[in-house]
């Protein structure tokens, strides 16, 4: 297949905007290849989306499905000669998430959270999702295990053990959500700070977040810790975060990627003290990551209307019920999470929402650094998805966002620094922000870039870059956007004209750890009690079957040297 | 050859502890599990081949024919009904999603005729709950609720609730108050430290009086509340708000009494309300023990639990207009394809005459009075013992069926993937 006179923005390889014909051959992009001529003339051309953070399949979905009939009646797409029926604008159904993803361009898609008991739900669902690649960060904030080791600062321990984990759950890495919240959550309590011990476990958060991003170098996994903060979403919790970043300055990463990524930064980048006094501390989390190079985002942008929350910082959700007087469901999960869901309204007029939306977007252009930063709405945390070109048309338009504002809330000007803000991205940011970033940052090589040997993962939009100006046009970029020309994924046009025309099943990454013999005995000596005494499952029905995972692809990590394998 | 951690494809408990001795290929002996899933992983009668009905009987076939004469029957159908499902693998319902989608089927499970209610409580309010472990591990007050599990779900105290050991509740029963509410005194009744005899159909009451006084206004309530006197309900509210981890399990007494899904909604509001004081969650007792994969498959495939009709091309839930007792009793479908259940025993006597009335498919292991009016039977190998699959517990987590022994009998999923190449055939056809 040959995509001909594009203009190809692959800022990974040093392409920005260039006419350019790409050559795929077998799946993957070549130096010359034969067959289909897809005439791509002077249209917009770049790799596949990356979606590091979004939350696509397992337990928390699927409850969010159940208690709100209401979500999946928006939405509904009857069955075709290639789909299954869709349903749902908040919670999609599972076909939905692929086709929705696809026809946006967005060729892969991870999803966020993950308990290691729940994973083969996870991964039943993952696997109905069509045409994406995809794989789940698996959860290691409130572990039972976890908190002993780092308790008794038995760091080989617990290297066997996340390698353990990510291989029970097929995980792909190490993601941590309020850690230490979820077990004092268990007696329904919460950690207040990073220095807060974990009640019962003689940890704090501080040591428990430490200790597993040491781990995480030490087992070189291809992605670093993924952090869902303490005290997230509460007013004033930007020194929080910015206390816990200082907490893991000092340690070297084992690959060229960043030592911890922030989920959602937007949720953690409040001040004041109250909902009273809240306001934007945007500007001060963009000049820490400005100062600094050991950290990553993702934004978290919220989108006005319908979201549903969902969250294994269950204390959160239960704060949002009461706040939000809605329908709540939660879900501890034993020795390792808890977890929340509650459905949400994002209102332009409510003071709160205004200033988190306008945190989102200066989070974004306050941070000089595009390679730092990634577009995510938290799907379906700040709303769905389906909204990117939305946002992506609001960091590329000063007079979008002043039009926006005037619909909003009168704080939204006097709580945060939005109104001042002159820059308007251009379309290499932008496919950094939604390609190159995201992949580097979860240390996907074959994607994220257009580079000879990538997976052919490529999308083109009926948007002429060389004619259009996205700071006037912003309404035509947002409708190119939304509907992708032709999505290609693994070398298949799945997307023509916004219209599914293939859904082949995508692949499924998870990471394969070696660790020192020794240690794995250790931790498994300890690890089979726990299931004899503890656990309401036994230790042999517990590990996810390679049954679950048709179409793996497994990435090698540990103390061998780094190799990859299909 | 003994085979350990199997698990018991009997109850929502879905206990994996089992032992299972196998020789020559047949089942010898169960260990570990309780009467009722040992009775079931030995098996009885066994529906031998598959059966057409002509002239009024069943007459034996193969399983070319049978696959043939089920689709015939589902393509020339205007509206069929897929019912049954809580017994059998989620593998098997995705493929009885894909046959609904492509022959504008309506797909219902034995959820609404149990915990229905209890999925429409849900939808008005969420669920506060938890895996089986964290309150095996936490709770220091069990309260069963309107169900019976020293009868229906054996196992259940002993591995996860009023009688099992865990981190912070070593002393297991010692150490543990249990609460009983039920309109008779059942056995389970007997285990309890506090028995609280209601009077049928007033569950509803007793709940939002409960709720009264944990929300503070329990001088506005009169002396005796639905038989019961305000003095022992503010005890027993007490002993709610004490516990450190409360934990409510409720069943069928909840959701087929007066109120009906009003009673779930009010428990699950009682729950949630108690969550301002201690901490508290609440469990369905699911029966089947896949009733809850069977949710879970269908709301990821199309949005909603049960009840989901795809005559439009697109699913719809409307439970009252797309359960299957309002169906059959509309006379609103045509044709049924009956698997893993026995609604002959199970629905109401106007339902099972709608259903005696039209073509109707049978798959099955085991003969039951559905047999006696089916007009396909095919049996099947019995997930969990002959066949792998997977199957979600009471408290939703997800677990995987192991294959015991051999059988000359297809899988549910190979017969449902046999009528669909069939149905496809016959489509191509015309």
């Amino acid at each position: 297949m040959i995509i001909k006179g594009g203009i190809v923005y692959d800022p990974a390889n040093g392409i920005f905007g260039e006419e350019m014909d790409i050559c795929i051959e077998s799946g993957r992009i070549a130096e010359d290849a034969r067959g289909e001529v897809i005439d791509a003339s002077g249209l917009l051309v770049m790799p596949g989306g990356v979606d590091a953070h979004s939350h696509i399949a397992g337990p928390k979905l699927n409850t969010g499905r159940i208690m709100r009939p209401d979500d999946s009646r928006i939405g509904t797409e009857p069955r075709t000669r290639v789909c299954r029926p869709s349903t749902g604008y908040t919670v999609p159904n599972c076909y939905a998430i692929g086709y929705r993803y696809a026809r946006l361009g967005y060729t892969t898609a991870f999803e966020a959270a993950t308990p290691i008991i729940e994973a083969r739900h996870t991964h039943e669902e993952l696997e109905e999702i069509p045409i994406v690649d995809k794989g789940a960060l698996t959860l290691f904030g409130s572990n039972w295990t976890v908190m002993e080791c780092v308790r008794d600062n038995d760091l080989g321990r617990l290297a066997a053990y996340v390698a353990w984990g990510l291989r029970a759950a097929r995980g792909y890495g190490v993601k941590i959500v309020n850690p230490g919240g979820g077990e004092a959550w268990g007696f329904g309590s919460n950690v207040k700070s990073v220095h807060d011990p974990v009640p019962h476990f003689d940890v704090t958060p501080a040591q428990i977040i430490r200790a597993l991003a040491e781990v995480n170098e030490r087992l070189r996994l291809p992605h670093s810790i993924h952090l869902h903060f303490n005290n997230l979403g509460r007013p004033g919790n930007y020194t929080t975060a910015i206390e816990t970043l200082e907490l893991l300055k000092d340690i070297k990463p084992s690959r060229m990627r960043q030592v911890v990524h922030v989920a959602h930064m937007q949720f953690s980048a409040y001040g004041g003290t109250t909902w009273k006094d809240f306001e934007s501390k945007a500007s001060a989390i963009a000049d820490y990551f400005n100062q600094t190079n050991h950290a990553t985002m993702d934004l978290g942008q919220i989108i006005f209307g319908p979201a549903t929350t969902m969250t294994a910082d269950a204390p959160l959700e239960y704060a949002n019920a009461r706040i939000g007087h809605q329908k709540w469901s939660n879900h501890d999960i034993e020795l390792e999470e808890s977890s929340g869901v509650v459905p949400w309204v994002y209102m332009r007029k409510m003071p709160v929402n205004a200033v988190q939306w306008a945190i989102g977007l200066e989070l974004a252009l306050l941070t000089r650094d595009p390679w730092k930063v990634v577009m995510t709405t938290d799907h379906p945390n700040g709303g769905p998805f389906v909204n990117y070109p939305e946002i992506i048309s609001l960091l590329m338009s000063r007079e979008k966002r002043e039009e926006e504002m005037k619909t909003l809330h009168e704080m939204v000007r006097s709580r945060s620094t939005l109104p001042s803000i002159e820059r308007e991205m251009d379309w290499s940011e932008i496919v950094i922000m939604t390609r190159a970033a995201p992949a580097r940052i979860l240390g996907l090589e074959d994607k994220g870039h257009l580079g000879i040997g990538a997976d052919a993962d490529v999308s083109i939009y009926d948007i002429k870059p060389e004619e259009i100006d996205p700071s006037k046009d912003h309404a035509k970029v947002k409708a190119g956007l939304s509907r992708a020309k032709y999505t290609i994924k693994g070398g298949v046009v799945v997307v023509r004209d916004g219209e599914i025309v293939a859904a082949p099943q995508g692949r499924t990454y998870w990471v394969d750890a070696a660790v020192p013999e020794s240690d794995m005995d250790r931790m498994l000596s300890s690890l089979k009690e726990k299931f004899e005494r503890y656990y309401s499952i036994r230790m042999s029905n517990y590990m996810v079957q390679d049954a679950y995972i048709s179409n793996p692809f497994v990435v090698r990590a540990g103390v061998q040297p780094l190799k990859e394998v299909i | 050859m003994e085979i350990e951690d199997v698990l018991c494809t009997f109850c929502g408990c879905l206990c994996d502890d089992i032992r299972v001795e196998v020789k020559e290929g047949r089942i010898e002996k169960v260990r570990g599990a309780c009467r009722l899933g040992s009775s079931k992983i030995m098996g009885h009668n066994r529906i031998k081949s598959p059966m057409i009905r002509v002239n009024g009987t069943l007459k034996e076939t193969s399983y070319e024919d049978a696959y043939r004469k089920a689709a015939e029957i589902l393509v020339s159908a205007k509206h069929p009904l897929l019912y049954g499902w809580a017994s059998t693998t989620c593998e098997a319902l995705k493929k009885g999603i894909l046959l609904a989608e492509e022959i504008g089927g309506v797909v219902d499970t034995t959820a609404t005729v149990c915990h229905g209610p209890s999925i429409i409580g849900i939808e008005e309010k969420g669920l506060v709950g938890s895996t089986l472990g964290q309150i095996k591990n936490r709770a220091d007050l069990i309260v069963f609720w309107g169900c019976n599990p020293s009868e229906a779900h054996p196992r259940h105290t002993l591995r996860y609730s009023s009688n099992a050991c865990g981190r912070f509740t070593p002393d297991g029963r010692k150490g543990r108050k249990v609460l009983v509410i039920d309109v008779r005194e059942t056995r389970t009744a007997r285990n309890a430290d506090r028995f609280l005899r209601i009077q049928p159909g007033t569950d509803y009451e007793i709940i939002s009086a409960l709720r009264m006084i944990i929300g503070g206004k329990a001088e506005s309530l009169p002396e005796n509340i639905a038989g019961v006197s305000r003095k022992e309900l503010i005890e027993i509210a007490e002993m709610m708000k004490s516990a450190k981890f409360g934990a409510i399990f409720f069943g069928l007494g909840l959701t087929h009494s007066r109120g009906r899904y009003k009673n779930v909604d009010n428990a699950l509001s009682l729950v949630s309300e108690l969550n301002s004081h201690t901490k508290f969650v609440i469990m369905a007792m699911r029966g089947h023990y896949n009733v809850t994969g069977v949710g879970q498959v269908l709301a990821w495939s199309s949005g909603y639990p049960m009840a989901v009709d795809y005559a439009r091309g697109a699913p719809y839930y409307n439970p009252g207009e797309t359960s299957c007792c309002d169906l059959l009793s509309r006379r609103d479908v045509d044709a049924a394809l009956i698997i893993a259940s026995d609604p002959a025993s199970n629905l109401p006597r106007g339902c099972v005459e709608a259903l005696a009335e039209m073509p109707v498919i049978q798959i099955d292991p085991f003969e039951n009075p559905t047999t006696l009016f089916a007009d396909v039977v095919i049996p099947s190998a019995i997930a969990g013992i002959e066949a792998e699959g997977t199957a979600y517990r009471m408290d939703g987590l997800s677990l995987r069926l192991r294959k015991l022994v051999d059988t000359e009998h297809p899988s549910d999923v190979e017969i449902l993937q046999a009528i669909l190449d069939n149905v496809r055939r016959l489509r191509d056809d015309n």
